[in-house]
């Protein structure tokens, strides 16, 4: 692996991350926040892959299906919530629980 | 330079970019499932199948299923998308399936580096490392996953006994 990969693979973890973090600020819907969340998680596993593969150690793989447990824990949790919310939230806005709609 | 994984990236930014700025969850679930292929070629590049794989058995095909489910039980959608929906992300994973044909028949070498120092990490050193020093981590993950089974079946469920949503300790 060559430093330029490196740097680009890197660089792509960033922008993602990045990307879910300005999602999650920007997007008032419920399930988009919970998108964004993915997406920043899906950023973080991929930044430890390519560290595993940088120093060709399986840990990075290691720790990256540990994080897809804790994105399948938060995701059933997350939208067992959404779907309780549901009938009581229109289009499930956030800025609505804050005013007292829910 | 590795082509593949530059490709890849380029790839995965635009469906993520794609993905926050989509009106309606459908469509963006879409583009998210093109996202994690990108990010799957991006990581079989790196040489971590073992990873690639799981990012599309997992994630693509687990975790975005149970959100298209909550999103269409939800119901606040509208009409299911039309064809045209699946125009921007057929496009995104045609040039996916182009590099991964062309990884697979034209440069094999391209898939698992050799000769770098640091070749692929086979599925066998990760399944050593999991179930080896690592091996209480993945009990503690099997009480996560209960945790969040329980969790989600109690907030989810109705019975009439209860006040709504669940909200019993």
């Amino acid at each position: 692996m060559s430093a330029q990969d490196l740097e680009i693979a890197l660089a792509l973890a960033a922008a993602l991350f990045v990307i879910g973090l300005a999602g999650m600020i920007a997007r008032r819907s419920l399930v988009f926040m919970l998108l964004c969340a993915e997406i920043m998680l899906n950023a973080a596993g991929f930044a430890f892959i390519v560290a595993g593969a940088r120093w060709g150690r399986p840990e990075g793989q290691t720790m990256f299906i540990f994080l897809l447990v804790t994105a399948a824990a938060e995701v059933a949790v997350g939208l067992a919530l959404i779907l309780a919310l549901s009938g009581r939230l229109k289009d499930l806005d956030a800025d609505e629980m804050r005013s007292g709609g829910a | 330079m590795n082509a593949l994984l530059a490709i890849a990236a380029l790839v995965a930014v635009a469906s993520t970019m794609a993905v926050v700025l989509q009106r309606r969850a459908v469509h963006a679930l879409l583009y998210l499932i093109v996202s994690f292929f990108a990010l799957a070629v991006a990581m079989l590049s790196l040489g971590a199948a073992f990873a690639a794989a799981l990012e599309v058995v997992v994630y693509a095909g687990a975790i975005l299923v149970l959100f298209v489910f909550v999103v269409m039980m939800i119901g606040s959608e509208g009409p299911v998308p039309g064809p045209k929906a699946w125009i921007g992300p057929a496009c995104l994973s045609v040039v996916l399936l182009g590099e991964l044909a062309y990884a697979f028949f034209a440069a094999p070498g391209l898939l698992a580096p050799a000769g770098s120092p640091t070749a692929a990490v086979s599925p066998k050193e990760v399944g050593l490392a999991l179930f080896g020093p690592y091996a209480v981590c993945v009990e503690i993950a099997a009480f996560l996953l209960l945790s969040g089974l329980v969790g989600a079946y109690h907030i989810g469920r109705r019975d009439p006994g209860s006040r709504p949503g669940g909200g019993k300790t």
